[in-house]
């Protein structure tokens, strides 16, 4: 063996030396100078998403013995992973600047939860996902307490922390008896003992992928797993809040990917069923109860729960159609969350935080140039075309139609309707009611020239929604 | 078939122990219980001569881990009372937590001591196999990629622990070496100039 056959699992590796990198320049950085930390992060994951480019291949390798798998799917994700990640500590520096939590740790945590991202994304064995899993989400309870002086913060990390417990103990469970049935913990193994094996696919397999399908619901933050989702999200510092809603549904992703698609698609009947239980409680539900929010973290909490929704409808398919239409469906939004939170990231300032809607009142007044960013995110997440959140679930709607379901079709396009209301409340606050406050937002060129960009990007890539649509195809075909 | 007894004596023990540890209402209990269900773990793995594990299991699980469980969970009590009579309430439980291991421990060292076992169970190893050598070469091969991420999260496990417990607040004690040495005696003494009682 090669060093060079490692070649395709250079992204992980050169992250990880890079968050030593970070984590001991860090120790020796002053209180004052602690920006070169944050530039730093920002080299590091440059590099990273360099070393992404550089490697990217083509074909499907396997590596490791069949641990880690690098294919054109775990390309796209990571990159975007990388992408995102970059732009919320972008959005986040002023931020904590202002309330005095610039700390190194808060950038080094953040890193080591993107790790565990790329990990997931490119797992090809039980093992290797739950370690992706557990790293993703111990970064993310640490993150979420990460303001000691809140209470509300310490509420819900505990909340958070013990139902990921629980989840993660769900999760190997549901691995431990597919691993006594099928005898393998590889994906590819997996389903090639079932194609062999027939007889196997029965109760026991069923009620062990039961098990690691609640903990997809509870990863993804499907109802009826969704109750940590709005407390994290409204209990979390912004930034944090920002971070949550964008490279773990990625992670989230792949995980219900790799193990449904690569794993098990000869169970394909049985899993439809528990996955359609779990897309449509989250279409209606998260819908419905974002309409009755006061608190815009919140609410857009319960509207990624309904996004979540669409997600799973996608992958119920168990068509390549609706493979694609789900990648598609969560590259954007993970896109449009992070412009969002971005959005209150811009508004809060020092000690105050901007995560009432009524606080969205007369932005227009304000800032016409981030009222109309806002509007963009806002009709975007909606679906309002020519924004990109219009085609995303589009495709959805018709992969469903097309594996032959047109009841679930009707209801996505209630849900969306239902949907749109609370989205265009927001824009409406924002251009037809007067201002409670005048303060002046204090951001820097910089975040204000990125958030700009993430607003102009969910416009044009709805205007040309077809590279990224063909390139899903490609990726999944 | 012995062996199938065994297994099946120790899996029960082991079921009940982990049933002990969620419907006990004393965090003490259900410490000791969970120490059980660990130790239960461990002879079954020595029931299938994985003598590696079951060690590592008992030292670092049962020896280790669980000790600073308790620790933690005695002074956390917040019931003073209850601490107090620590030593000699638990004593009758702990008692027969630790006879049932020596139970179990006399049993699988007896019942290996016997050539003719080869009656049902697990499959006996071939001769000259060693369990930790397989184990070892098997961690570092087939399964490096996986050993190297536990080994991130146990880096970011401390990372996360530091950095949501050491922080400045009001109130805090801590040394300050530089202003201890630069002390000076005035700082702390005073002398005070007193009149000298009159002699009586």
């Amino acid at each position: 063996m090669n060093l060079t056959d490692l070649l395709p699992a250079a992204p992980e590796m050169t992250l990880l030396g890079l968050i030593c990198v970070v984590l001991l320049a860090d120790l020796f950085v002053e209180d004052e100078k602690r920006v070169i930390t944050f530039w730093l992060t920002i080299a590091a994951l440059f590099i990273t998403g360099t070393s992404l480019v550089l490697t990217a291949q083509e074909t499907r390798t396997v590596l490791f013995d069949g641990s880690y798998v690098s294919d054109p799917l775990s390309h796209v994700l990571k990159l975007t992973a990388v992408g995102v990640v970059a732009i919320g500590f972008m959005y986040a520096r002023d931020y904590l600047h202002q309330n005095k939590l610039f700390k190194g740790e808060y950038y080094v945590l953040g890193l080591f939860g993107l790790l565990g991202t790329m990990v997931m994304i490119s797992a090809n064995s039980m093992l290797t996902m739950y370690l992706g899993l557990e790293t993703l989400s111990l970064s993310l309870f640490a993150l979420v307490a990460f303001d000691r002086n809140s209470a509300t913060a310490a509420e819900s990390a505990m909340k958070f922390f013990v139902l990921g417990a629980i989840a993660s103990g769900a999760l190997l469970y549901g691995i431990s008896w597919i691993y006594g049935i099928t005898g393998s913990l590889q994906f590819h193994e997996i389903s090639e003992a079932i194609r062999t094996n027939p007889e196997i696919n029965a109760v026991p397999l069923w009620f062990g992928l039961a098990f690691v399908i609640v903990g997809i619901g509870f990863k993804f933050g499907a109802v009826p797993f969704h109750m940590w989702l709005p407390d994290v999200y409204q209990g979390a510092r912004s930034p944090v809040t920002l971070y949550i809603a964008t490279a773990p549904k990625l992670a989230a992703l792949a995980l219900t990917l790799r193990i449904l698609v690569d794993g098990f698609s000869g169970l394909h009947e049985v899993w439809q069923g528990m996955i359609m239980v779990l897309a449509v409680l989250s279409l209606v539900i998260g819908n419905v109860v974002a309409i009755a929010q006061t608190n815009i973290k919140r609410m857009l909490g319960y509207s990624a729960i309904g996004h979540v929704g669409f997600i799973l409808l996608a992958v119920f398919c168990g068509t390549g159609q609706g493979y694609a239409a789900a990648l598609f469906y969560t590259l954007t939004y993970v896109v449009m969350a992070a412009g969002s939170f971005g959005m209150v990231i811009l508004l809060s300032r020092q000690g105050f935080e901007a995560e009432l809607l009524s606080d969205f009142k007369g932005l227009n007044a304000r800032s016409p140039w981030f009222a109309f960013m806002m509007l963009f995110f806002m009709f975007g997440l909606a679906g309002v075309p020519p924004w990109v959140g219009f085609f995303a679930k589009l495709n959805v709607i018709s992969a469903v139609l097309d594996a032959g379901f047109p009841g679930l079709a009707v209801l996505m396009v209630l849900a969306a309707v239902v949907g749109a209301f609370y989205y265009i409340r927001v824009v409406w606050l924002m251009y037809f009611e007067s201002a409670e406050e005048r303060a002046i937002l204090q951001a820097k060129v910089d975040t204000r020239f990125i958030l700009s960009l993430n607003g102009l990007a969910v416009l044009a890539i709805g205007l040309m929604p077809g590279w990224l649509l063909s390139l899903c195809m490609r990726v999944l075909g | 078939m012995f062996q199938a007894v065994l297994f099946y004596f120790f899996a029960a023990a082991l079921f009940a122990a982990a049933l002990g540890v969620i419907l006990s209402r004393n965090p003490v209990h259900a410490a000791l219980f969970l120490v059980l269900a660990f130790f239960q773990s461990a002879v079954l793995w020595l029931l299938a001569e994985a003598e590696f594990l079951a060690i590592v299991l008992v030292l670092v699980y049962v020896g280790a881990v669980m000790v600073l469980f308790l620790f933690v969970v005695m002074m956390l009590d917040v019931d003073v009372e209850r601490v107090r009579g620590g030593l000699t309430r638990y004593a009758p439980f702990g008692l027969l937590v630790a006879a049932l291991m020596v139970i179990e421990l006399v049993q699988v060292i007896w019942f290996r001591g016997r050539t003719d076992a080869g009656l049902g169970g697990f499959q006996p190893t071939p001769d000259g196999y060693s369990n930790t050598k397989a184990l070892g070469a098997i961690l570092y091969t087939e399964h490096v990629y996986a050993f190297e991420i536990a080994a991130v999260i146990l880096l970011l496990a401390m990372v996360a622990a530091i950095t949501l417990t050491m922080r400045k607040r009001p109130g805090l004690k801590v040394q300050n070496i530089a202003e201890q040495v630069a002390v000076k005696a005035k700082d702390r003494v005073r002398i005070v100039k007193m009149e000298t009682e009159k002699r009586q």
